[in-house]
């Protein structure tokens, strides 16, 4: 019972992480009808940049997702502009994913060629610290890597929800037709739509530097189950792809505590398997758009 | 739909006539080993078009069964050795085919409930579920050491060739199965898929019957190839056997040659196998030609996203029937009247 407690919380700190790297990758479907399969590109990126920045510059991951944040939200607009906007709208959603997953090869390529293809980890000064309540070890670093990911969900949840930005982006993933027709500039929504989403990346890899050891190919690995998650969420809905990613994190720690570590991996295989044969619109999707 | 028209035979007939005297006017061991990966791309492409192409599936996950194939005849060759002459894994060819097409029969039904974006994602993760039961079943395939297949006694000047006949057999029996399929009745329902699976269910189409052959084919193919291409390796290991970057390059061919089309496929292969051999020899290094390949690939889905053929057949067409050529772009700008979001008006 204690190694299942503790597998839980293990599960929860670590879906927590999964709901930030996941949201975007919803979000970004939700706008564009895009699956960036890139999403697991851009966040072995944020990891060798802030591993980058902690051991050239000494600056702590923590610290370095503030600098680091606004600079890829506006990699993620160009990156948009010129590889996303260009596709045909009725194309876009096939394509978008060859081209997406071109750009991942493009970074994975990139990153190979600047740091070799050795498995790096920022490890800080408090990278071994815990603490202890009630028994139960919580590491340091995973509670705050917890912490900054609801910090970024509730200012992504108080954008979408309370400013004129978001009600045009909800109006977007709602129905981009209708949306055109009340004035909405949807281009100028699925650019920034894209670049938030690479932000968010850009965060979440950051402290996935801190807590997995990772290289530049990591993304393949990080993909297959960001996509079991937002599959399972349904497929543009953000609060669906939040509690599949707590889910997830959850049962994979618990399946590999309790069965057997090396087929944990698995877990987000066999959840999918089951959507598939259950639900395949995912728990919060709808087979209409609409979803967030 | 043309099905076996007179010229289309001729071009079939010199193309794989060409084919089948290819290594005895070029024996260079080089050169053979080159064409046998163009051959088997070429294969592959030809055999995700069937799918892909065709019923409008994207499917990412091919490498899968690709690693499926190879594995099968490495494990079962391991064991048992090849024997004498060193030609029975061929002969145990259509065996593996057939096995990967009936095993994939219920993944196909699961993971054909979902469509476009969706199915990509299903597919693509069924590739990583391979690699890690490659990885992690490591009493029969060894785990990241790999599996060696016992050398094949050929002679060593001409060592090259039955691999290249079975790379040219496969291809050829794909391909052939291809364009018997484009012009009969599963054709034409894997067509109404594409266009509209709605309203092909709506007037009677058996859209899951024609959706599950057309995967099963496909993939037994992909198989087919695996098998070929673990016994000229002779040595595999998971993330080698079951490479996303083996999808990726069949996918990326059939787009340059044009999707549903019959010569598509092999045409893509054909300009980009060699380019790409080339590539890796000029530039070495995984990680620049990584980078490389990602270039290309942007470069042909953002300007050259329908295809080769079908690019020159619309030329042809327009010239044919005397109307002047149209400004490039001047027909894709017609659908793109409709608005951003995948929303007809």
């Amino acid at each position: 019972m204690h190694l299942f407690i503790q597998a839980c919380i293990l599960g929860l700190l670590a879906g927590g992480v999964y709901a930030l790297m996941a949201s975007g990758l919803t979000l970004a479907f939700g706008v564009m009808r895009v699956i960036n399969v890139a999403q697991g590109a851009m966040i072995v990126l944020g990891a060798f940049l802030s591993y980058t920045l902690f051991t050239k510059l000494h600056i702590d991951p923590f610290v370095s997702v503030v600098l680091l944040t606004p600079l890829m939200f506006l990699v993620g607009v160009v990156l948009q502009l010129v590889f996303i906007r260009p596709l045909r709208a009725d194309e876009r959603e096939e394509l978008s994913l060859l081209v997406t997953w071109a750009l991942a090869l493009g970074i994975e390529g990139l990153l190979s060629v600047l740091y070799k293809t050795n498995y790096r980890s920022t490890i800080t000064s408090y990278a071994d610290n815990s603490w202890r309540v009630l028994g139960y070890h919580l590491s340091e670093v995973r509670v705050f890597a917890f912490g900054m990911s609801v910090v970024i969900l509730a200012l992504l949840y108080v954008v979408l929800t309370r400013t004129e930005f978001g009600r045009t982006m909800r109006a977007t993933v709602q129905n981009p037709v209708s949306a055109r027709l009340l004035g909405v500039n949807v281009e100028r929504v699925s650019a920034l739509g894209f670049g938030i989403s690479v932000a968010t990346a850009t965060a979440a890899g950051a402290v996935f530097g801190m807590v997995t050891p990772f290289f530049p190919g990591s993304h393949y690995d990080l993909i297959s189950r960001l996509l079991s998650i937002i599959v399972l969420g349904g497929l543009g809905s953000l609060g669906g792809a939040i509690i599949a990613a707590l889910f997830m994190g959850m049962a994979e720690a618990v399946f590999a505590a309790e069965i057997s570590p090396t087929w944990s991996s698995f877990t987000f295989f066999i959840v999918l398997i089951a959507i598939l044969l259950l639900r395949p619109q995912g728990l919060f999707g709808t087979n209409e758009r609409g979803a967030l | 739909m043309s099905r076996f028209t007179r010229t289309g035979a001729l071009r079939a007939v010199v193309v794989f006539g060409a084919l089948a005297a290819f290594p005895f006017v070029f024996p260079a061991q080089w050169i053979v080993n080159i064409a046998i990966f163009t051959l088997m791309y070429a294969g592959l492409a030809t055999a995700w078009n069937l799918l892909g192409g065709f019923s409008g599936y994207l499917s990412l996950g091919h490498a899968a069964f690709f690693g499926v194939g190879a594995y099968a005849i490495a494990i079962a060759f391991t064991h048992i050795g090849i024997g004498g002459s060193g030609y029975k894994p061929f002969f145990a060819l259509p065996l593996v085919g057939i096995a990967v097409a009936l095993v994939s029969v219920p993944i196909a039904w699961v993971a054909l409930r979902v469509r476009a974006a969706t199915f990509a994602i299903v597919t693509l993760t069924l590739l990583f579920v391979v690699q890690q039961l490659a990885f992690n079943l490591h009493h029969i395939t060894h785990g990241s050491q790999g599996l060696a297949l016992p050398p094949p006694p050929f002679d060593v000047s001409t060592f090259e060739q039955p691999f290249y006949f079975a790379m040219l057999g496969v291809f050829a029996l794909a391909f052939f199965t291809c364009w018997w399929v484009k012009g009969s009745k599963l054709g034409l329902m894997l067509f109404s898929i594409r266009d509209d699976e709605d309203r092909a269910r709506g007037v009677g189409v058996r859209v899951t019957g024609a959706k599950v052959i057309a995967f099963a084919v496909s993939v037994g193919f992909t198989g087919m190839l695996g098998g070929v291409w673990a016994y000229y390796i002779q040595f595999i290991y998971p993330q080698f056997a079951v490479d996303p970057l083996i999808t990726i390059g069949a996918v990326l061919m059939a787009f340059l040659g044009g999707k549903g089309t019959v010569w598509g496929p092999t045409v893509g292969a054909f300009i980009l196998v060699p380019a790409q051999q080339y590539m890796a020899y000029k530039l070495g290094a995984s990680e620049l030609y990584l980078l490389g390949y990602a270039s290309v690939f942007l470069l042909i889905m953002l300007f050259l996203p329908r295809g080769i053929i079908p690019s020159i057949s619309d030329h042809l067409a327009r010239r044919r029937s005397g109307r002047p050529e149209e400004p490039p772009g001047a027909v894709a700008s017609a659908p793109r009247a409709t608005l951003p979001g995948g929303m007809a008006p």
